[in-house]
């Protein structure tokens, strides 16, 4: 039996505290269930924070990759304030996804999971985020039917987004973005490398 | 007798007092009532003036017994404590104008109250003797220690230190017992991160180069007799000499044994070498020295361990420690440790079910481990088994709910301490018993076990015990205080800790031992009633030799002599009174507390003909808990019924049946008796008393009945010194009960 598949040895809880944004913190759970407890949608979860804490020191490498749970996380930050431990659970569980997402083990068709790459697209492109390309990717994101009836549904408030200046029509043709592109992209290429060279260690599926 | 006796009253005006009674009434009451020879009212009584006032009628000779009427007994004791006179005290603050509203209607019968308080104090006082040493004192500046290990170290050292002399008697060949089997100790010190040196050697070295400590290796204890101040101790050497010593007090600090894993089968120790307990543990750590631990097996270098904490322990299964040895968690984390230091890559998993890391550190404890890469598994694990080189560990995962297994090279159980504390005294007894009542019925099986002190004590060789084994002491309010006197516990025999509780424990345990020997040289009382002079004395003439007092008495005090009479060893007695109260035939008694200072009282309270509609509540309440509730109602100005009479007694032990016969006789309507709470988890401050007067009280009712009175009428309660709602309630529900079944027909 190799180590790797050894349940309740460290390999996993090692992987995740090398790849995952603040991964290191998964160690200093407790398990006081806090952090379950405080989570508005705690109930709708398939494994709250606790739990996944626990699988990944049970060694659950798949079951907590493909889960949909970290997923569900809104960013209220109720966990972070509550947690005794002081653990920033809001951002590992942006991390667990991120990875998850990386490995291609992600849940297929999570719509946080495809709303967060059509935010990424969208900023990534120019280092800006184009508001009304954003909103208009997400209306149409699950089909061109739903997304006309999304759109016409929302066209008092674009109306009055435009009066108030606060949407320019105009952005649908490119629109702003930062000053050095090319820098961007660069360092994000850069970015990517570090990420991919340290999880290059870790099997793929 | 009382013609001999000066008797002087003085009546405090101040707190309201003087606003709220009629004084020369009260003044009235104390001359021509209790026949006192002159009673002088005070604006301020226990101003430096009026202090003064008592002191220069002492020193004149006009008086040697004193009334004071003024706060509660337990107020101003500092001023109104005189030396050479016996003195009671009558309580108008606390126990009558603050608990009585100040309206006119109320007046009459508080007046009437005040004036019973008045003629109980007066008759209390008639009755006492200013208590004076017996002159069966010693006073020996030594202090012996039983037990050589980190507590009876610390304690010797203590002892020293303080400018008095120890003496260590110790078992083995060497000091230092089971610290010395540790490679490092829980961390003591902020920030609490990494395992600390045991300190052991400096502290032998320290206990060896002292001039005031005496250390016998290779020796016990084969006998004990005498008192505090005055112990006498047969110190016998392996080799067969035995040497007498005198002591002032003793230590036992005789320490614990770790439970025998090989009861728990199912986690294979004794089956396969590589689980171990934690001095397992320790012992290849010691042997690692900071270098790769190797387990025992095949002395592979160990990459993966596995804690299994609680074992066989916090479990009510047959053969198991039914509670928890509070250091085990700490350990754990401490061992795990050991690993993570020498190499983080070792994989080193805690499996609890609650992890515990009490005192200042444990949490930081806690987290460092985390820091360093322990894991934490919440779970239960039910089998360890060989498999193939490794073990093979079954386990429950509480957090994920379901059976797991996992793999380590080492598994480390976490068993519980078990008390040296020698033999059960109780066990004994009960065997004895069994024994004589019949032949064939089944005896009590008794773990064999040597005596540590060998107590030339009637009631056994040993301190008695509690639970599980641990000597009996107060874990809260009065630790270390066991019910041997000048005998104190510390360290795991008392209950279980770790290293850092048991130097507090020994510290804690040497000042009582000083404590108990400077008393007991002045022939004064040890807690809780510490500095009292007086001690039991009994009456030859008309003791039945019934032994009561010697069976009852909670702390060992009497033994008997070869005709079955008592023999009181005053030093040893805490003056609880308890011997008091069990005697029936009422010849004990003490200078200042009899059962005449009590029983004089009781009747001297006016009792108003049935017609009258005033009822009588006589209330016994124990002076450590139930009186400073009383006390503190008062203080709170909760009101309650103006019928009652409230009496303080040492202790509810100290409680005779006449005491509560005589007052049905006398007309009292009701009474109630308040004591501490009793049983496993008492607050007693004499242990068994409040147990003792429970067991008498359950034939109150025969008496009730042969009086042809209700049982409602006498009543007896658990008090804390906490209930101070309570109190009252108790109080007025008896005055409803008496309005409801009517007044008592013995009135005269
Ligand atoms: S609140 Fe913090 S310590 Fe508690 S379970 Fe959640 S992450 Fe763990
Ligand atoms: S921040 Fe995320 S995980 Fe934390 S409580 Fe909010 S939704 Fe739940
Ligand atoms: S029962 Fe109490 S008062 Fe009596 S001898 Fe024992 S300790 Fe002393």
């Amino acid at each position: 039996m190799s180590s790797n598949t050894i349940k309740y040895r460290n390999s996993f809880l090692r992987e995740v505290e090398a790849n995952v944004e603040e991964g290191e913190w998964v160690r200093m759970c407790m398990q006081c269930g806090v952090c379950s407890g405080s989570c508005p949608l705690g109930p709708h979860w398939e494994h709250p924070p606790q739990e996944l804490f626990m699988m990944i020191r049970a060694g659950k490498r798949e079951e907590v990759l493909s889960s949909s749970s970290m997923w569900m996380c809104t960013s209220c930050y109720n966990c972070i304030v509550r947690c005794p431990r002081e653990l920033p659970i809001t951002h590992i569980m942006h991390g667990l996804a991120h990875y998850a997402h990386k490995l291609g083990l992600a849940p297929k068709n999570q719509p946080t999971k495809k709303f967060a790459q059509l935010f990424w697209d969208n900023l990534s492109k120019k280092g800006r985020v184009n508001e009304l390309k954003l909103g208009l990717s997400l209306y149409f994101m699950n089909g061109f039917g739903e997304g006309i009836k999304t759109a016409l549904k929302m066209k008092d408030i674009g109306l009055g987004m435009y009066k108030a200046k606060r949407m320019n029509p105009f952005e649908i043709f490119g629109g702003h973005g930062c000053k050095d592109k090319k820098g961007l992209q660069a360092i994000l290429k850069k970015a990517r490398e570090i990420e991919d060279a340290k999880a290059d260690q870790y099997p793929k599926v | 007798m009382a013609e001999k006796k000066k008797l002087g009253a003085y009546i405090c005006k101040g707190c309201g007092i003087g606003d709220r009674l009629d004084i020369a009434q009260l003044k009235k009451t104390a001359t021509r009532e209790g026949k006192f020879a002159f009673a002088k009212d005070h604006d301020f009584l226990c101003n430096s003036d009026g202090v003064k006032m008592i002191q220069a009628d002492i020193d004149a000779g006009e008086v040697d017994h004193i009334m004071i009427a003024a706060c509660s007994r337990r107020a101003k004791t500092d001023a109104f404590r005189f030396d050479n006179v016996a003195m009671s005290r009558a309580n108008l603050r606390e126990g009558v104008i603050w608990v009585r509203p100040d309206t006119e209607e109320a007046e009459e019968t508080t007046q009437e109250m005040a004036d019973d308080y008045i003629r109980m104090a007066c008759a209390e006082v008639k009755f006492m003797n200013p208590p004076s040493p017996s002159g069966e004192q010693g006073r020996v500046d030594h202090v012996l220690i039983v037990g050589g290990g980190f507590t009876g170290l610390t304690a010797a050292v203590e002892i020293a230190k303080a400018g008095y002399k120890a003496t260590i008697v110790e078992q083995t060949g060497n000091l230092g017992g089971i610290a010395r089997q540790l490679y490092k100790r829980i961390p003591t010190k902020a920030p609490y991160i990494d395992p600390q040196d045991t300190g052991i050697d400096a502290l032998i070295k320290q206990v060896e180069e002292n001039d005031n400590i005496t250390v016998h290796l290779n020796s016990t204890v084969t006998k004990t007799s005498g008192a505090p101040g005055r112990f006498s101790v047969d110190i016998s050497q392996e080799s067969g000499s035995t040497k007498t010593e005198n002591f002032g007090s003793i230590i036992q600090a005789s320490g614990f044994k770790l439970y025998d894993a090989n009861k728990l089968p199912e986690f294979s120790y004794g089956k396969s070498p590589d689980v171990v307990d934690q001095l397992g543990l320790e012992a290849l750590a010691k042997a690692a020295n900071g270098g790769a631990i190797k387990r025992p097996s095949d002395g592979k270098e160990v990459e993966s361990v596995i804690f299994v904490q609680c074992a066989g322990q916090r479990s009510e299964k047959e053969g198991h420690l039914n509670y928890c040895s509070g250091h085990c968690c700490m350990t754990s984390i401490k061992q795990a440790m050991y690993f993570k230091d020498t190499n983080p890559d070792i994989d080193t998993m805690v499996v609890y079910s609650e992890l515990r890391t009490p005192g200042a550190g444990g949490e930081d404890i806690y987290r460092s481990g985390q820091q360093k890469g322990v894991t934490f598994t919440k779970g239960i694990v039910s089998e360890v088994t060989p498999n193939g080189g490794n073990l093979k560990v079954k386990f429950k995962d509480l957090i994920l709910d379901e059976e797991v297994e996992s793999e380590a090279d080492l598994v480390v159980l976490a068993t519980g301490m078990e008390p040296k504390s020698g033999v059960n005294i109780d066990a004994i007894i009960v065997e004895e018993e069994e024994d004589e009542s019949e032949e064939n019925s089944k005896t009590i099986p008794i773990v064999p076990a040597e005596s540590v002190l060998n107590l030339d004590y009637r009631q056994g060789p040993d301190l008695p015990q509690l639970v599980s084994g641990f000597t009996d002491s107060h874990f809260i309010c009065f630790p270390y205080e066991t019910r041997r006197t000048g005998i104190y516990a510390a360290g795991p025999v008392r209950r279980p800790m770790d290293m850092k509780q048991a130097s507090e424990d020994a510290t804690g345990a040497a000042l009582k031992a000083i404590q108990a020997l400077e008393n007991a040289a002045l022939g004064r009382a040890a807690h809780p009633r510490a500095g009292d002079l007086s001690f039991p004395r009994f009456r030859k003439e008309g003791c039945t030799q019934c032994k009561r007092c010697t069976v009852e008495c909670p702390f060992g005090a009497i033994n008997e002599d070869e005709d079955g009479y008592p023999v009181f060893n005053e030093a040893r007695c805490r003056r609880c009174g308890t011997c008091m109260g069990a005697c029936p035939v009422r010849v004990i008694s003490f200078e200042n507390y009899s059962v005449d200072t009590i029983g004089q009282a009781i009747k001297a309270v006016d009792i108003p003909d049935e017609f009258d509609e005033k009822p009588r509540i006589l209330v016994l309440a124990c002076e450590n808990d139930a009186y400073p509730a009383l006390d503190m109602a008062g203080m709170n100005r909760i009101e309650y019924s103006a019928y009652v009479r409230i009496a303080p007694v040492r202790c509810l032990g100290s409680v005779s049946m006449s005491w509560v016969t005589d007052a049905l006789n006398n007309g009292y309507d009701g009474i109630i008796l308040m004591g501490c709470q009793k049983g496993e988890d008492y607050q007693c401050h004499f242990v068994k008393g409040s147990e003792m007067a429970h067991t008498r009280m359950s034939k109150v009712d025969d008496t009730l009945t042969q009086l042809q009175l209700e049982t409602e009428r006498v009543e007896t309660h658990e008090i804390a010194i906490s209930d101070i709602q309570r109190v009252p309630e108790i109080i007025n529900n008896m005055a409803a009960t008496i309005e409801k079944i009517g007044m008592s027909p013995l009135k005269f």
